[in-house]
């Protein structure tokens, strides 16, 4: 089946069967490398796009349940106030270990500070949860969100 | 201090970017320098630890993987402060395969043990310091002024006397040209401008990896390559019978379907097809040599064989007489469940190969082993075939493989298809999760005999796989019978009792096991700090108070004990406000922990830990932020499997395959940290395992404090 995607804000065709999760989609058809594979099923979040700016687990959004004209947003083209604010966090607290899941942790993070402007701890463990980091990095990932979120406040 | 430095050899000038070329090796202990470069005009970076470019980029050329635990920095780390460069100049590759110049233990170059800066420290440091001595020397011939008089800072070197100053490249040239001093000065700790200072050395991979720009494994995508998962059998030991690929074949995008030594290979233009050819396969498996028991069964068989008498790992004093002396006896047993590995990136690897040489790419944990198993299945000699070590999303011991079994299966895909197509092996979460190499299964039984208000004896009978029978290390790790691995925290205490003994013995199985991060102190710390504090306890002394009393022989472990307890103000572990506190303590790979921890019961019935407390003794603290986060994630890490990990085998399958079985900590799971830090000028020792091992005993102590009995089977969540 071809396929329009609007990715990153463009239009992509792609020519692939229906049950394509669409991050095999990103990765494989369209060389967006940054989505990462993790688990396939929803449980760990490195996948994490976002579709309409809502963070979602491309691994289990096969490419026919996209609506025509919905807006995949992926880390290569994740941007804005909130974006820079959370990616610079990120590295002033040295937040990634072997950074496999932090792409994922980053998409989740700018969602929640999209529409959440100055979490609680219970606003951070609500949105963040479903995204698994093996290396443990929690303890930083909320301190990495609660700095972003003063930067951006002031 | 200053070093002697034997055996300068060759050097030759470098052309173009690459200016400097620095290698040094010490072949255990040894001082051996060598410095080469490359006549041709390109960079031999083969050979090399540092590169300085006429463009001013120092590039470290690291010889440990990057899984996370910091390597790239800390090892730049060591090079920028001998070199005293400036650090946003700093950029890190891996080394290529060499273990005589990049061995992490004797001849063989792999990463594991927590070996990465404790084998780096003079190594690192050296090479920084002659670089920095060798470009000093190329300023003053072009100044014509001594070079002693020349400072250097943040890659400006300076002649305050005549004004005059240049940066690293200017001179990289020229200093690649001269003669390698015979011997350079390290600094005196006491000038040290980045190793131990914190905020100075900020991770160098954190903005690739919170921008989604590092490259992994997976996101190698080579013209003409295809995407390969094999299927392998359900149940450990079976073996492929016959199988049936036309139904996977019609499948959009699948071109080819091999059979491979271990399993059936898929070969697909992308993932998804992949996973969708290997779901059309019908395959007959040989299961004659399988596994048919479940983990309860094994259970039951180990604990028949604890039982009996196995070969002694440790033992002092008389153990059989100090219990027939009379006295209360306590015993307990403790289960510990295989578990998974499960770093977040899956086991994946990239392979082209001609017919004569072979390039493989991935996260390489093990290069000595590994060459050598892509030679031999490939029939190349182990020269032709070249290793590029790519970062590694995890591991926890995973990538690291006395058997090779990754590299093999990656090997024989390659050779199945045939030359001159690139594949991409990649093992789903299921694969990952049901593929074996598990820490495993432990049994642990332990009597004590307290007498007279103090513990008179101690034996403990473990009974579990041996970590390396059968694979490249077994001669480094059994000895006399004994997996020394399996055993290391086990067969010697650090209490000084008047009676102990160890004994272990090693049953087979068909299950593929391999070591976790922290190796045998991932159970042997367990049974050993639940059952102290039982014993203390039993002798109504105080858990902190009666540890130091016993460690009289252990002074850097003790004095994190007391680090902690002061860090934590510890006043017994008796509970307030439905909170209580454990403490436990691990010496591992040459680090010492102590870790406290504070714990309720959550309204699920599942203990809830709110905060730990942690010492560490690693010696100098190179990277201080490093190690907190190494704290950080290791008490994590442990937290996790401590109490919901749990691979569990029914008829020698295991029953779960993905992070829906596998339960792994989540964010509102994790606990605070608060570190202390012990100040050393000792050698620096690792710091990825050490924290790992005392905090399950930790928990495990607090919550006998909540009236929960310690738990004896794991994980935790078995009993709530
Ligand atoms: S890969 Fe999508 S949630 Fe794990
Ligand atoms: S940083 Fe390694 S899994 Fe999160």
């Amino acid at each position: 089946m071809k396929y329009t995607l609007n990715v990153n804000g463009a239009d992509r065709q792609v020519d692939v069967d229906d049950d394509t999760p669409l991050l095999w989609v990103l990765r494989d058809e369209l060389q967006l490398t940054g989505t990462k594979y993790g688990c396939g099923i929803a449980m760990c979040g490195a996948c994490t796009v976002h579709l309409d700016g809502q963070p979602t687990r491309s691994c289990s959004t096969p490419v026919a349940s996209l609506t025509p004209g919905q807006k995949v947003t992926t880390i290569e083209a994740v941007d804005g106030r909130v974006a820079e604010a959370v990616q610079a966090a990120w590295v002033a607290h040295d937040v990634p270990q072997c950074g496999y899941c932090q792409s994922g942790q980053v998409m989740s993070a700018v969602a929640l500070l999209r529409d959440t402007p100055k979490p609680s701890d219970d606003d951070i463990d609500a949105a963040m949860s479903g995204n698994l980091c093996r290396c443990a990095t929690y303890v930083r990932i909320r301190a990495a969100i609660k700095s972003a979120a003063a930067k951006l406040e002031a | 201090m200053t070093i002697k430095q034997a055996n300068l050899s060759r050097r030759a000038a470098l052309k173009g970017a690459a200016g400097l070329v620095i290698a040094l090796t010490l072949p255990l202990g040894g001082g051996k320098l060598l410095a080469q470069s490359a006549a041709t005009g390109k960079p031999l970076a083969v050979n090399a630890y540092v590169r300085i470019g006429s463009d001013d980029i120092v590039t470290v050329i690291v010889k440990h993987l990057e899984m996370g635990q910091g390597p790239l920095t800390g090892l730049s780390t060591l090079v920028a402060e001998e070199l005293d460069a400036d650090w946003s100049k700093i950029r890190t590759e891996h080394a290529p395969v060499d273990a005589t110049l990049y061995a992490g233990i004797p001849g063989i170059q792999m990463t594991g043990g927590s070996n990465a800066i404790a084998t780096s420290y003079d190594l690192m440091r050296r090479a920084g310091a002659t670089a920095r001595a060798m470009l000093v020397q190329a300023a003053a011939l072009a100044w014509k002024v001594k070079p002693e008089d020349i400072t250097v800072s943040q890659g400006v070197l300076r002649h305050a006397a005549s004004q005059r100053e240049g940066r690293f490249g200017q001179f990289a040239e020229a200093a690649s040209k001269l003669a390698v001093p015979q011997q350079v000065t390290l600094k005196d700790p006491a000038n040290f401008q980045l190793i131990g200072k914190d905020h100075r050395t900020p991770r160098v991979d954190a903005l690739a990896k919170s921008t989604g720009k590092a490259k992994f494994t997976l996101d190698i995508n080579a013209p003409g390559m295809l995407t390969v998962v094999v299927a392998h059998p359900d149940r450990f030991g079976a073996k492929l019978a016959s199988f049936d690929a036309s139904a996977a074949l019609k499948v959009n995008g699948v071109v080819a379907v091999k059979p491979i030594p271990s399993g059936v290979a898929v070969y697909a233009k992308g993932m998804w097809a992949a996973i969708k050819g290997r779901k059309a396969l019908k395959i007959t498996w040989d299961e004659s040599g399988a596994e048919t028991r479940g983990t309860e069964q094994m259970i039951a068989d180990y604990r028949a064989l604890a039982a009996t008498p196995g070969v002694v790992a440790g033992a002092s004093g008389d153990a059989a007489a100090a219990f027939a002396a009379g006295g209360k006896v306590i015993e307990a047993e403790y289960v510990f469940p295989y578990l998974a590995h499960a770093p977040m990136e899956p086991l994946d690897g990239y392979l082209q190969w001609d017919g004569t040489r072979a390039l493989a790419r991935y996260g390489c944990q093990a290069q000595t082993f590994d060459q050598g198993a892509l030679a031999m299945t490939l029939g190349l000699a182990p020269a032709n075939v070249e290793i590029e070590t790519l970062i590694a999303g995890g591991s926890f011991g995973r990538r690291a493989q006395g058997n090779s079994h990754f590299a093999l299966e990656l090997a024989e895909a390659a050779k199945a298809i045939g030359p001159n197509t690139p594949i991409k092996l990649v093992w789903t979460r299921e694969d990952d999760i049901r593929g074996g190499y598990y820490r495993p299964l432990f049994l642990h039984r332990m009597r004590g005999v307290v007498r007279d208000g103090q513990i008179a004896g101690w034996t403990n009978t473990l009974v579990g796989q041996s970590f390396m029978r059968g694979t490249a290390l077994e001669p480094y790790v059994v000895v006399n019978g004994v997996d020394m691995i399996a055993v290391e925290g086990a067969n010697n205490l650090p209490y000084d009792l008047p009676a102990f003994r160890c004994e272990a013995h090693f049953p087979s199985s068909p299950v593929s096991t391999l070591w976790w991060r922290s190796v045998g102190h991932t159970h042997a710390a367990y049974s050993r700090e639940t059952f102290i504090d039982r014993l203390l306890i039993e002798t109504g002394k105080d858990p902190v108070a009666g540890r130091l009393e016993l460690m009289g022989k252990h002074p850097r472990l003790a004095n994190v004990l007391k680090a902690v307890a002061e860090l934590a103000n510890w006043s017994g572990s008796e509970p307030a406000k439905g909170r209580a506190r454990g403490v436990a303590v691990a010496e591992s790979f040459g680090s010492y922990v102590a870790e406290i921890a504070e714990v309720s019961l959550g309204t699920n019935g599942e203990p809830k830990v709110h905060k730990v407390w942690c010492a560490v003794d690693c010696g100098v603290a190179v990277n201080p932020d490093v190690i907190r986060a190494q704290v950080e994630g290791g008490i994590g890490f442990a937290l996790g499997h401590a109490l919901y990990g749990e691979v569990p085998l029914e008829k020698g399958a295991p029953t779960i395959s993905n992070f829906d079985g596998y339960r792994s900590l989540r964010i509102e799971e994790m606990p605070a940290v608060e570190l202390v830090i012990i100040k050393s000028d000792v050698a620096p020792t690792g710091i990825g395992e050490p924290p790992v091992p005392p905090l399950a005993p930790a928990v495990a102590n607090a919550l006998a404090q909540l009236g929960k009995a310690r738990p004896t089977r794991l994980p935790f969540v078995r009993m709530s």
